[in-house]
């Protein structure tokens, strides 16, 4: 009896003492990421969160003399998650969109990726040919149509992945006549791709060329052009609540500067193999 | 094939361990706020107050009717936005932060107290009327009566029933994932996207909640025995 | 709340039904099969069918249905001699993964309800059957199985609710029923409160009507409740 009073006491007062009060000056910012979208932001073998998101949000904090705590979050709760106040500030792959520009405000661009279509070579896809090396979706229509249109002729009925709550689900929506397939996370389509369940995926080029690096993705091969603009919209920023304007301009400021001294193209190279700075 | 299980920064052996900790910590507390739950609400069926009655059935119906991944994602959605609304009514105006070890305890806790709130409700049935009456007899109430008399009876018998709800909760614990708490489920999830090795993650997974299930059956065969002390043989009950 | 977004996001969700009760009606069909062999093999008396039996139950009410969700799908996917064996074509659908780990799963907690209900059937009821002249398996069908089915309802009303619970896991891989539709809908509004509040009152539903068909099929068949 006095044991359980004991612990019913130890688990309330756990529970107070766990809520953490948040106050409005950003000396500790909070950054909510996935952890599994390589080579953003993943989970590496010691169990730490790592990528280039992960690498460029310390740098901005030191910029910004806050103190940065990383909170994982899964992505279909990402943008709930910011609005309930679980953390301040979205680091994870998500591209800027006007769609998400309703719910939530967005840091300037800090990285910038087409979105490409991948297969595996032993599918008809990977013969595919497409005219064009990219398409803007910013285009008009009159330039576009006849990518998209032999895209989606040669992925007709065919089971295509993007992962759930993406600009590459809203591109598929948009314009592709497919069985779509949604998944949770990128690594859960990357094993379904190699598995052959799923006839091509579309994502982000870090995402799947980072899949190709390694032994179990040697049979992936990309195909069409690269794909932006429009609806895709116009790079990766920094998710943040729509009321808090001062952190939007503390990281506008950090990322203006981490672009001009070359830190984000080197960040960039070291995860990426390229430059992909706005 | 092994060396993906290997410990320190090459392998994932001490994450998956680290993860089956997490898995047993989170059961355990939300196995004890589920027993608090259900106590109360036990009580609340058990009173002859129409009200406390109607919440209590309420409570349970729904948590017996709605998938539990739907009640996590209820409350760990909805769970802050409400702590948030009541620390508005007392002039706290910013945000409130519940951890997700925090959230996913209530989530857990508050599924496995509907079944607690059975299993008590029915052990307390159970315990003869005669108990009640000779303890006011004896001129007992209140803690008297509940805590020395009708409690370590009502223990002993609720002890298998809470057995099996700790075999729910430790289950229900894979689904909190969502809330980014890493116990076993999710560290194996990571881990099998990583390595692209799904097989032998999610088959490391079955073996730590079987070790763990396993453990925790003789844990509590040893507490019936405990309790039982006094009373026929454990087949006969 | 956003009253109009619940109202709107009703109609899509209920699109998800007939894939829940599909899939849902097609496992507990074949999980009672595999049950009543799992029962029979447990109190079959010899130990090459008893212990295996003991062991599947033990494994599949020790792990989490998410966990035995992903080794099916995700896990024996990985291996190649699997994708070029003759049950690919079956394992590659999420749709049959789906019912394979809800039949496996409601087939081992339905097998214990069964050989509960075996067991009370009385040893009289046998033996008088024995001397009516009826052989063993005349006397399991007409005899020991109508009172089974008759004392194992309630317990398997139970178990139909969790079937139906359960089910909304397999939106993880890739399917859309009620819980699928229902994520579907917050990824774009990026209202999780509202819209699962519409799909768990769905499924309230659903689980309501399950309680009051398994009330009519117990009062039919005249089960005596245990208390």
């Amino acid at each position: 009896m006095k044991n359980l009073k004991l612990l019913i006491i130890g688990l309330v007062i756990s529970t107070i003492s766990s809520m953490a009060l948040a106050d409005g000056h950003w000396s500790k910012i909070r950054i909510g990421t996935e952890g599994a979208y390589k080579p953003w932001n993943f989970t590496d073998e010691s169990g730490n969160l790592v990528g280039a998101e992960l690498d460029l949000a310390r740098d901005l904090c030191k910029r910004m003399n806050a103190e940065c705590e990383f909170v994982q979050q899964d992505w279909d709760g990402i943008i709930p998650a910011l609005v309930n106040g679980k953390y301040d500030v979205i680091m994870a792959g998500m591209s800027v969109t006007e769609e998400r520009m309703k719910t939530i405000s967005f840091s300037d661009v800090y990285m910038t990726e087409p979105a490409r279509f991948y297969t595996t070579n032993s599918n008809s896809l990977s013969t595919f040919k497409s005219g064009d090396k990219t398409l803007n979706l910013d285009k008009d229509s009159s330039v576009t149509s006849g990518t998209i249109s032999s895209l989606n002729n040669a992925m007709k009925g065919m089971n295509i992945g993007v992962t759930v709550a993406t600009i590459h689900e809203n591109f598929a929506n948009e314009y592709l006549d497919v069985n779509l397939k949604t998944y949770p996370t990128q690594d859960e389509m990357n094993l379904d791709l190699v598995a052959g369940r799923i006839d091509a995926m579309l994502c982000d080029t870090g995402a799947a060329e980072s899949l190709m690096e390694t032994s179990s993705g040697k049979d992936v091969v990309t195909f069409g052009p690269n794909i932006f603009g429009g609806l895709l919209g116009s790079g990766v920023g920094a998710g943040i609540r729509q009321g808090d304007t001062d952190l939007k301009a503390m990281f506008d400021k950090a990322i203006a500067e981490a672009n001009a001294d070359g830190t984000i193209s080197r960040i960039s190279m070291e995860w990426f193999k390229k430059d992909i700075a706005p | 094939m092994f060396e993906v299980f290997s410990f320190g920064s090459s392998g994932w052996g001490d994450e998956m361990l680290m993860g089956a900790l997490m898995t047993v910590l989170v059961s355990a507390s939300s196995l004890l706020l589920g027993i608090l739950i259900g106590i109360i609400f036990a009580a609340c069926k058990l009173s002859n107050i129409f009200i406390l009655k109607i919440i209590a059935n309420t409570y349970t119906t729904i948590i017996r009717g709605i998938p539990e991944l739907l009640v996590i994602y209820l409350l760990f959605f909805g769970g802050s936005g409400a702590v948030m609304y009541i620390a508005k009514i007392f002039g706290y105006d910013g945000y409130i932060e519940l951890n997700a070890f925090t959230i996913g305890t209530i989530a857990v806790g508050a599924i496995s107290g509907a079944y607690s709130t059975e299993v008590i409700r029915g052990a307390v049935n159970s315990v003869h009327k005669g108990q009640f009456e000779a303890g006011k007899t004896l001129g007992l109430s209140g803690y008297g009566l509940y805590g020395r008399v009708i409690f370590p009876q009502v223990a002993r018998i609720a002890l298998p029933g809470i057995g099996n709800v700790w075999q729910i909760t430790l289950k229900d614990t894979a689904l909190i994932s969502v809330t980014g708490l890493v116990e076993i489920m999710r560290q194996s999830r990571i881990a099998a996207g990583s390595t692209h090795e799904p097989f032998i993650f999610y088959t490391a997974a079955i073996i730590l909640y079987l070790v763990i299930t396993r453990l925790s059956n003789i844990l509590f065969d040893k507490a019936e025995d405990t309790y039982s002390k006094g009373f026929i043989s454990k087949g006969a009950l | 709340m956003r009253f109009e977004l619940m109202y709107e996001s009703f109609f899509k969700i209920i699109e998800g039904i007939p894939l829940t009760l599909q899939v849902v009606s097609i496992s507990t069909v074949l999980g009672l099969a595999l049950a009543i062999i799992v029962a029979l093999m447990r109190i079959s008396g010899r130990k090459s069918m008893s212990i295996p039996a003991y062991y599947f139950v033990y494994l599949i009410r020790g792990t989490p249905l998410l966990l035995q969700l992903y080794f099916v799908y995700y896990g024996l996917g990985q291996f190649s001699f699997i994708r070029e064996s003759i049950l690919w074509p079956i394992l590659k659908e999420p749709y049959w993964c789906g019912i394979i780990t809800l039949t496996i799963s409601t087939g081992a907690y339905s097998s214990e309800i069964i050989r509960g209900g075996i067991l009370s059937v009385s040893k009289n009821f046998i033996e008088a059957s024995g001397a009516l002249g009826l052989n063993k398996i005349k006397t399991f069908l007409l005899i020991t199985l109508p009172i089974t089915v008759r004392q194992a309802l309630p317990a398997y009303g139970n178990e139909l609710i969790l079937m139906v619970k359960a089910s909304s896991l397999i939106s993880i891989i890739t399917l859309m029923e009620i819980t699928g539709i229902a994520r579907t809908i917050i990824s774009k509004t990026y209202a999780p409160v509202e819209i699962f509040l519409v799909a768990g009152s769905i499924y309230l539903i659903i689980n309501f009507i399950i309680v009051l068909a398994v009330g009519l099929a117990e009062r039919k068949l005249g089960t005596v409740k245990a208390n």
